[in-house]
């Protein structure tokens, strides 16, 4: 069975929407939740968190950064092609309960998956308060979409071209310091990102959920690879997580075990790239 | 009459220098003349022995005297009648615990190469233009089956209900079927094209394999009960445990499921070719001394490690892997560290692994399994250094089905409760067999309980009483033997 591509969709500078033919997986699918794909025949099984689904259209929706082998080429298929191997709805969904007021704190391309997650705490009568941090203003997208679902809507870019200058654990802190209760702070991004949100909570004791972005296998328990130390206890993030608790995730383990083969995704992406330029040639 | 040979018939392999550096298989395999000479060495008993040491119960003498008689594609239909699977079960069978230990011939220590006969066979087959064996199809039923899992222990319980005529559909978790058969064990002791071959022949009997569905979570097994007559659960044992000891989680420390799946399934020796990458080591160590620990040596030493070592905390004599895979690895090269036990990964400020730190073992009383419990020695601590540490030290199965499964009971391992003789779980209409039964063992005691599931099934599906009528009788039978 093939996976068809539905539709295409750039964000902006290096990011992608891709809506994919799934019904299996949309029937299933809640906030939280990720799948595995694998691109052809010679691909990585690369884990992606749905971003959106649609039961009566049978299709999920997956946005992500083309920064990788997998991901680039990726990014140049068409409507009408289709990736090799789609599996999930994989990990616990994010868990939803009426809370109180929850801060979510998004950055980069992750601005996509929080959506679903505010969305669902939304509708279970929370108050949802919306911080996204983006390198630049072109960088930022779904403001509209965004705003839609929280009560509050706070966006920071790191050079100031858009809204607020500076980095997210800023609002965030004065957030924490305004005494309004907050119930929940989750976290999801890019890992430095979730590390500050986390560091910047701590101190004040407000339970912070991260959705850890492991290296994985097969997305099902099978390898390990995707183990986090959480408090005095290895998690595999793919069927025990994705979402942690933000205070208890060893952070520069975490970091480590990410980087494990830098140099080998710089080279495939090297070999890739060239045969994209050998193809064009 | 042709002479018969006394002892057994070598099988031409790569030379350890050769297949130090390539993938490829390790056993070339008899010629046909080869086999025939070996065949000729079977006694023919009467009440032959070696059938009772096999759990799907192959007429041995039968397709071994039909090698004799050059009647090949008679050897293929006795052999194939009962084992859907031979040219991967000629391959990692552990023969010499089983049909080759009962052989007669075994008392002079050479008893019939049983296994290699049965790989013959069904490489011969494969050679053919056509298929040789002839399927007789039993009329259909009307009754479907689900069967999740499509390692050993589904493909056989597919194959053998496909052959009794209900309509089998196999959902399998990965990107493609055969289990552990792809995953786990490496290309130079089962090439990937065997089982691709195997798997075939089984979809040919009308089965259906459905890929990349994780029961559990793309569909729940209530929700197939829903649209099949029954389910037989074949997931195996894929979980991995770890010996929870400091670094365990440094950047370079393996389970040996994570590393065989990156170098099998995902062909990372063929990396960049293939897209999946694998840490390959100057200095690696695998801990254990099973047969996945063997196979993960010996695909880090083809990956280019300079030095494998094996480290097992028990001595030679107490190591559960065959005496041949032992027996490659040291012609190999790869080094064994016998009687020392790792106590902590060491890393370095970036948390990549750098070595570990293991005791020195000696042997005590015999505990649960009979074998010596391994007693750690103080102040017996030493260093190695590594690059890359491989834990081998098996798994248990996996929870997704029986936590996402009402009144599927599991005992303290995680393996699923179930009935010896019929395979039934707790759960009326759910069936299971293979590694998640018993914990990891192997391939051919994973496809005996599939044969006696799918024989259970069959009757059930025969019968007129629905599964919580059955289940309830076979309770009260239960409790009557009590």
């Amino acid at each position: 069975m093939l996976y068809k591509v539905l539709q295409v969709k750039k964000l902006t500078s290096g990011i992608y929407l891709f809506k994919l033919q799934a019904p299996q997986i949309a029937r299933k699918a809640r906030a939280g939740q990720f799948i595995i794909l694998r691109i052809d025949q010679e691909g990585e099984r690369i884990p992606l968190t749905i971003a959106d689904w649609d039961v009566e259209e049978g299709s999920i929706t997956i946005v992500f950064m083309a920064v990788g082998t997998t991901t680039c080429s990726l990014s140049r298929l068409k409507p009408g092609d289709a990736v090799a191997d789609l599996a999930g709805p994989l990990g616990h969904p994010t868990e939803i309960e009426r809370f109180g007021t929850v801060v979510c704190v998004a950055g980069g391309f992750a601005i996509a998956v929080i959506r679903p997650i505010i969305r669902s705490l939304k509708q279970a009568g929370n108050r949802i308060v919306t911080i996204v941090g983006v390198r630049n203003k072109d960088l930022m997208f779904w403001e509209k979409e965004l705003r839609q679902d929280s009560d509050e809507l706070i966006i920071t870019t790191d050079d100031g071209s858009y809204q607020r200058k500076g980095l997210v654990t800023e609002p965030l802190k004065e957030i924490l310091d305004s005494g309004e209760p907050i119930s929940r702070v989750i976290a999801i991004g890019p890992t430095a990102m979730m590390k500050f949100t986390s560091l910047t909570t701590r101190p004040y004791a407000v339970k912070t959920i991260v959705s850890l972005n492991p290296i994985m296998v097969d997305g099902t328990g099978m390898c390990g690879c995707c183990r986090v130390s959480v408090g005095d206890e290895t998690k595999f993030a793919c069927v025990e997580g994705p979402e942690f608790d933000g205070h208890l995730v060893d952070w520069d383990e975490f970091m480590s075990r990410q980087t494990t083969y830098l140099d080998q995704e710089k080279y495939s992406y090297q070999c890739t790239a060239g045969e994209q330029q050998g193809h064009r040639s | 009459m042709k002479e018969r040979p006394v002892s057994r018939t070598a099988i031409p392999r790569q030379s350890a220098r050769q297949r130090r550096h390539n993938f490829d298989e390790v056993a070339l395999g008899y010629t046909a003349q080869m086999a025939v000479a070996e065949a000729t060495r079977c006694l023919q008993c009467k009440k032959a022995k070696c059938i009772d040491g096999c759990p799907v119960g192959i007429d041995i003498p039968g397709f071994i005297k039909a090698i004799t008689e050059e009647n090949f594609a008679a050897a293929v239909n006795i052999l194939k009648s009962d084992n859907v699977l031979p040219g991967i079960c000629g391959r990692v069978c552990p023969q010499e615990t089983q049909c080759e230990q009962l052989c007669i011939l075994d008392k002079k220590g050479e008893s019939v190469a049983i296994g290699r006969l049965e790989r013959f066979v069904a490489d011969w087959e494969r050679m053919q233009n056509s298929p040789v064996f002839a399927v007789p199809g039993a009329a259909p039923s009307g009754k479907k089956v689900a069967v999740v899992g499509a390692g050993p222990a589904g493909l056989t319980a597919a194959a053998d209900l496909a052959r009794m005529g209900h309509g089998v559909t196999v959902f399998e978790s990965l990107h493609t079927p055969g289990g552990v058969l792809k995953y786990g064990i490496p290309d130079f002791r089962l090439p990937s094209a065997i089982v691709d071959e195997e798997v075939n022949n089984v979809k040919n009997l009308g089965v259906d394999i459905e890929l990349n569905t994780v029961i559990g979570k793309t569909e729940t097994v209530d929700e197939l009960l829903g649209r099949f007559d029954a389910v037989f659960l074949g997931t195996g044992a894929g979980l991995p445990l770890f010996m929870h000891i400091p670094g365990e989680n440094l950047s370079g420390v393996y389970s040996a499921n994570e590393f065989l799946t990156r170098v099998n399934l995902m062909h990372a020796y063929q990396f960049p070719t293939y897209h999946t990458p694998v840490k390959t080591g100057k200095r690696v160590a695998v801990i254990g001394g099973g047969n996945v620990a063997m196979d993960a040596a010996r695909a880090a030493l083809r990956l280019g490690a300079d030095k494998v070592y094996v480290i097992y905390r028990r001595s030679e004599a107490e190591m559960p892997a065959r005496r041949e895979e032992v027996e490659n690895a040291v012609e190999e090269g790869i080094e064994f560290v016998f009687l020392a036990n790792p106590i902590r990964f060491l890393g370095d400020e970036k948390r990549n692994l750098t070595g570990v730190e293991c005791i020195r073992m000696k042997l005590g009383e015999p505990d649960s399994s009979g074998r010596r419990r391994p007693v750690p020695q103080d102040g017996s601590q030493f260093q190695m250094e590594l690059d890359v540490a491989i834990v081998a030290l098996g798994t248990t199965p996996n929870p997704l089905i029986s936590r996402s499964t009402p009144g599927l009971e599991v005992n303290r391992w995680g393996t699923l409760v179930c009935d010896e003789t019929t395979g039934r779980t707790t759960r009326p209409g759910v069936w299971a067999g293979g590694d998640v039964v018993t914990g990891s063992a192997t391939v051919i005691s994973a496809m005996g309980a599939a044969r006696k599931a799918a024989r259970d099934i069959d009757d059930y599906l025969k019968g007129s009483a629905g599964p919580d009528q059955v289940w309830r009788e076979n309770q009260a039978g239960n409790d009557r033997n009590h």
